[in-house]
């Protein structure tokens, strides 16, 4: 007989996936009792956080019912059986309002699941809802979401980080158990980093793009956001592999994360790249991350200095880059076919009014600004000049992996600031990007995880990066330094 | 010297289809200057030798053969349509 007393709320709230799966499937838990759980947790903190633009909790008690049904069955268990999952709201969703936080797709509902959404259906996982995000990802603090600004849970003042900024929140928050969201420039690790979970963005071509609204073609990767290491391997299992829908992913499967999650890392070299350690970061982030090194020399590796000379061109190359093809991809919405349309009486200015009137001023910022990089006269200047300094940053990078195994450097410059703190300022407002950038330009995968807090109690976050396709090494070496501490099993002291 | 002035910044709206408001002219003016003064540090690298870099993946070629295959139902499809006119998507006149 199934006891949903066994396991109290405030546990089931705190568990991470792996733990929930095997307590469902011990029959300890019901998915639809976590579905139940977790509503109500939503219910509490999503009007102090803001996580969430959609919810679904019908879906969500329908699915755990069905999954409860094929647990009593005795059916092969998917592995994400019985998971509670939210998706950034850039990634499509069959049936359920995907609107990029863009007032542009405000009602766009789309008829057809992105390839990771099948994945995660396909292996049983239950979807909460969709998060909020800067619109259409573009921006590092949730801030230039159309719709609502998100909090950050460790404190409320400030910003969660972004553009998955909602991702990270639901899950830090104990209101998902793990979230996809999508890096272009840092999207995925950054409010990871600031919200005190982990956050990978997976190698270029890992995981398909099918049914992720395009925001930077040659940059744009989905990448999971969990409560740790295991269940990022797990979530990354789940999405990775061939796609023949998106002709820019990897024909070559994925390897098995989980059988080399455990393996010592004993002899593992680790760059730690001295551009990384100059002026602008943040002295607490700085004290802690430097305090990692000496975790992993107790563990046997070697920790050696390296240097990626180009690095501080990496944000100026990526804001040409991103947003010349944000400019390209953008241009989709013209209030034809679906989305915000203006009322006008001619083509153009039907065109240009429901543009003017749907994106946000961040979008319509990097819009000119892409435009401008691309435009006649100018392209030799701009975009050329950048693809080519793109390539030197990808050599710093390879150079450096005939020396070291993986990268390691803090994820973001500063912890998370205060709402209202960067919004006048763009160009201040990029450069928190600095640190994550560059595994983008290179298309290398890169993983956050914590690793301190300030005295403010607000969290910490390193980055190693590693070899293209070797998420493998990546997820070891970020699991032995977890294994070693407990910053990942810290979570916001009031929400439970 | 400035880079970027109020023609360039109308001229770049119209090729964006983007109708802007005096105000977003006057501020993408300052902010788009400053941006690109940033950017202008690209120039201290001498890249002339230096490929260009369009793919963080190899640059590979992906065939499949052309076969027909079911795709979204016409309906389902036009579901998002702002305005329709029976099987169409209904604009403002382009033709007089």
């Amino acid at each position: 007989m199934i006891n949903s007393k066994n396991v109290d709320t405030a546990t089931i709230c705190k568990l991470t996936a792996f733990e929930l799966r095997e307590k469902t499937l011990s029959g300890k838990l019901t998915a639809k009792k976590v579905v139940e759980e977790l509503f109500a947790q939503i219910e509490e903190k999503e009007p102090l956080i803001g996580a969430y633009l959609t919810l679904d909790k019908e879906g969500a008690l329908k699915t755990a019912e069905e999954i409860d049904a094929r647990v009593k069955r005795g059916e092969r268990p998917g592995l994400l059986m019985g998971v509670p999952v939210a998706v950034k709201d850039n990634i499509c969703t069959r049936g359920l309002r995907t609107t990029c936080a863009s007032k542009i797709l405000g009602n766009f509902v789309p008829p057809y699941d992105a390839h990771v959404v099948e994945r995660l259906r396909a292996e049983d996982a239950i979807i909460v809802g969709k998060t909020n995000l800067d619109e259409f990802a573009m921006g590092s603090s949730t801030e230039n979401s159309g719709f609502k600004p998100t909090k950050n849970p460790w404190d409320v003042r400030c910003i969660p980080g972004g553009s998955s900024g909602g991702s990270a929140a639901a899950v830090a928050a104990g209101m998902a158990y793990m979230a996809l969201g999508s890096d272009t420039g840092g999207s995925v690790r950054q409010p990871a980093c600031l919200c005190g979970v982990v956050g990978l963005k997976p190698t270029y071509g890992r995981v398909s793009r099918y049914g992720l609204v395009a925001f930077g073609s040659s940059l744009d990767q989905i990448g999971p956001i969990t409560k740790d290491v295991r269940d990022a391997a797990i979530l990354l299992q789940v999405i990775a592999g061939h796609d023949r829908r998106d002709s820019t992913c990897a024909a070559a499967p994925a390897p098995d994360y989980l059988s080399t999650l455990d393996d010592p890392i004993a002899g593992v070299r680790i760059g730690v790249p001295k551009e990384y350690f100059a002026e602008g970061l943040n002295k607490e982030v700085h004290q802690a991350v430097e305090g990692t090194i000496r975790t992993y020399e107790g563990l046997g590796a070697n920790v050696v200095e390296i240097s990626l000379p180009h690095t501080m061109y990496a944000v100026a190359v990526y804001y040409i880059i991103a947003t010349a093809e944000a400019s390209s991809n953008l241009a989709r919405y013209d209030g034809v076919r679906y989305g915000y349309r203006a009322s006008s009486d001619g083509l153009i200015s039907m065109y240009s009014r429901s543009r003017a009137e749907g994106f946000g001023s961040e979008v319509k910022r990097r819009i000119m600004l892409g435009t401008y990089a691309l435009s006649s006269g100018y392209y030799d200047a701009y975009y050329l000049k950048a693809s080519k300094v793109r390539n030197l940053i990808r050599q710093d990078f390879l150079s450096a992996f005939e020396k070291v195994d993986v990268v390691l450097c803090p994820t973001s410059p500063t912890p998370a600031f205060r709402l209202g703190e960067r919004i006048e300022n763009p160009l201040e407002m990029y450069l928190s990007d600095v640190f994550t950038i560059p595994a983008n330009l290179a298309g290398i995968p890169g993983i956050s995880i914590p690793c301190g807090f300030t005295r403010d109690n607000l969290p910490i976050g390193m980055q190693i990066m590693g070899k293209h396709f070797d998420e493998a090494t990546l997820l070891k070496v970020a699991r032995a330094f977890e294994r070693e501490t407990d910053y990942h099993l810290k979570r916001p002291g009031d929400y439970l | 010297m400035s880079i970027i002035d109020r023609k360039t910044i109308d001229h770049v709206a119209l090729l964006a289809r983007l109708e802007l408001s005096d105000k977003e002219r006057e501020i993408f003016t300052t902010q788009l200057e400053d941006i690109l003064k940033y950017i202008e540090k690209l120039k201290e690298l001498d890249t002339s030798r230096v490929e260009p870099m369009a793919y963080a993946a190899a640059a590979r070629n992906v065939f499949r053969e052309d076969e027909p295959r079911p795709s979204i139902d016409l309906e389902e499809a036009m579901k998002n349509a702002p305005s329709r006119a029976g099987d169409f998507f209904k604009v403002p006149k382009v033709i007089d």
